[in-house]
């Protein structure tokens, strides 16, 4: 047949075959309210990794020795020795004798300094920073300690990872959440467009039915209601952005009130911007889909 | 439009039911052939809407076997309709226009649904709205219009695509005798360009304005060939229309 249209020109005609959406309708508001929870926990999502991904990078090769000791002077003597040797062991980058006054400063708030407060009987272990070039891992803790064992005895090696390993994991488990909720928020999505193309089709029976008889197709039709979702999920998608980073805007202002160096670390990346901003996209996908599903689902009952 | 088979449809021992309750169609046998024209008549409530709805697909049989174009409909695909059913045109008995579209856009649909360019379908749709005398009525909604109005849409509607077969449901029930001739007069012009044309009324007044009617009766449910049409093609007439309608 000849002058057929373009696809641009079909999808308007065929937006046609079923009456215009009708603005006020709860669909926009809904998918708005969506989108803006996404938004927020995708980027509470993205930013407790990034906080984490800051965190371990900077421990990842950190290290510890502690020469606990009760003599002052055995104490100091291996703590000399283990430095030494830390400095001949390769992949070692850097390592530090922690001085015995920024010990102390360490240590004020909770022995304090006063004489008399029967501070200097206390055995204060010796303090060694170590940084690998690599990270930490339990192998190259346990040769080191196997290192140390022989010059210095009283030496205690950790890693500073571990001792944030409830901290990751707590952060694991967040965003583990984060995702759980986005995944949710997908599904409740889905249902409130699944539930407004069938009252669509509920209303538009007749309608259907005659274009049906004038020989329209399934996909046709279909095609006539994703439009509608389309145009009412794209418009609650705008808004649900705009609601949305106003209030991971609130979040972060009053998180980084806290003043803790990790929160300071979960900021956003331009590359986190990009992927909330594809947060309407997929919900207008998504509600394209879903109304076209359950469309083509529904018309298979009729002949 | 397309090629013609050597007959448009045939119904071999059709019964039809709705739910459990009898047959409101019994052993309905017959063939329609090309460029022919038929009246379908019977009393009220004697099956014919029934029988024209099984006739443009808008229902299956209970039993029986049905050909459309050579086609076997009801073992067919559902995906498979639509292309069956584009080449039907059909006046409902009520109208069934779409509420929320013009009248242009009613008179356009069959054209949308095919594909056809806004172009074609606006040059169509013109011819269409003249032809049926609604040309200022184009930007109408259909609750606007006057029963006899709404009509000579869902006709239009019916026309627009060149469909190999029309099949009208009492046309001229809500219109006066005058514009019901009209109306005749306007299926026979079209039967004449081809078009195998099936009538159903139960208004005798309309037949007797035809020459030689080839007439399907139905009675409770069960066909009748009083003029002996539906077995065989019927001779050629001398204008080349092989239907006997038309004076
Ligand atoms: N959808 C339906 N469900 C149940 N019974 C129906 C339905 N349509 C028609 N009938 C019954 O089928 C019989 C034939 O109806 P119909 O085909 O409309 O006859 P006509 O068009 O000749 O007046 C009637 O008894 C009618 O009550
Ligand atoms: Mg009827």
């Amino acid at each position: 047949m000849a002058g057929k249209q373009t696809a641009a020109a079909r999808w308007g005609a065929e937006a046609a075959l079923l009456p215009p959406v009708r603005a006020g309708g709860p669909m926009p508001w809904v998918i708005a309210i969506m989108i803006a929870l996404t938004v927020i926990a995708a980027a509470s999502g993205l930013s407790l990794r990034n906080a984490a991904h800051a965190a371990s990078a900077d421990l990842s090769g950190g290290l510890t020795v502690q020469i606990v000791h009760a003599a002052p002077a055995e104490r100091d003597r291996q703590g000399l020795a283990a430095q030494r040797v830390l400095k001949q062991t390769p992949g070692v980058a850097s390592v530090r004798l922690v001085p015995q006054g920024e010990l102390d400063t360490l240590l004020e708030p909770w022995l304090g300094t006063r004489p008399g407060d029967g501070v200097e009987g206390l055995p204060i272990p010796a303090l060694i920073d170590v940084a690998l070039s690599g990270p930490a891992t339990p192998a190259r803790v346990e040769s080191l300690r196997v290192a140390l064992a022989a010059v210095a005895p009283a030496a205690r090696v950790d890693a500073q990872a571990a001792w944030l390993a409830p901290v990751f994991g707590a952060i694991g488990a967040l965003q583990w959440l984060a995702g759980g909720l986005i995944a949710l928020l997908a599904v409740a999505t889905a249902a409130a467009v699944l539930l407004a193309a069938r009252n669509t089709l509920g209303t538009q029976r007749e309608t259907i039915e005659i274009v049906h008889m004038l020989g329209g197709t399934d996909a046709q039709i279909a095609r006539g209601v994703q439009r509608g979702v389309a145009v009412q999920a794209a418009s609650g998608g705008v808004v649900g952005l705009a609601l949305g980073i106003i209030g991971v805007f609130l979040l972060g202002r009053s998180f980084s009130a806290l003043g803790s160096g990790l929160v300071a670390s979960g900021g956003l990346h331009l590359t986190d911007w990009l992927m909330i901003a594809l947060i309407p996209l997929a919900g207008v996908a998504l509600a394209v889909l879903t109304a076209r599903l359950t469309v083509l689902a529904a018309l298979r009952r009729f002949l | 439009m397309s090629s013609q088979p050597a007959e448009i449809t045939r119904f071999d021992n059709v019964g039809l039911r709705y739910g459990t309750d009898k047959e409101v169609l019994t052993d309905i046998s017959f063939t329609l052939f090309p460029g022919t024209f038929y009246f379908l008549t019977g009393a009220s409530g004697a099956g014919k809407t029934s029988l024209l709805k099984l006739l443009y697909l808008a229902q299956r049989p209970s039993r029986g076997l049905i050909r459309m174009f050579g086609t076997d409909s009801i073992t067919l695909p559902r995906e498979q309709l639509p292309l069956l059913r584009r080449r039907l045109g059909v006046v409902f008995q009520d109208f069934r226009l779409v509420p929320h579209l013009s009248v242009y856009d009613n008179i356009a649909l069959p054209l949308r649904v095919s594909g056809y360019g806004e172009r074609e379908i606006a040059s169509a749709v013109g011819d269409m709205l003249d032809w049926v005398g609604l040309a200022d009525r184009r930007d109408g909604r259909p609750a606007t219009l006057s029963g006899g109005e709404q009509q000579r849409v869902a006709i239009a509607r019916a026309v627009i695509a060149r469909p190999d077969i029309l099949v009208a449901d009492e046309p001229t029930g809500n219109v006066d005798p005058e514009m019901a001739l009209k109306l005749l007069r306007l299926f026979e012009a079209l039967n004449r360009q081809g078009t195998t044309v099936v009538v159903a009324t139960h208004d005798v007044h309309l037949i007797r304005h035809v020459a030689e009617p080839l007439i399907m009766r139905l009675d409770k449910g069960r066909l009748s060939d009083p003029t002996g049409a539906l077995r065989y093609p019927p001779r050629p007439s001398a204008s080349g229309n092989s239907g006997r309608a038309g004076s």
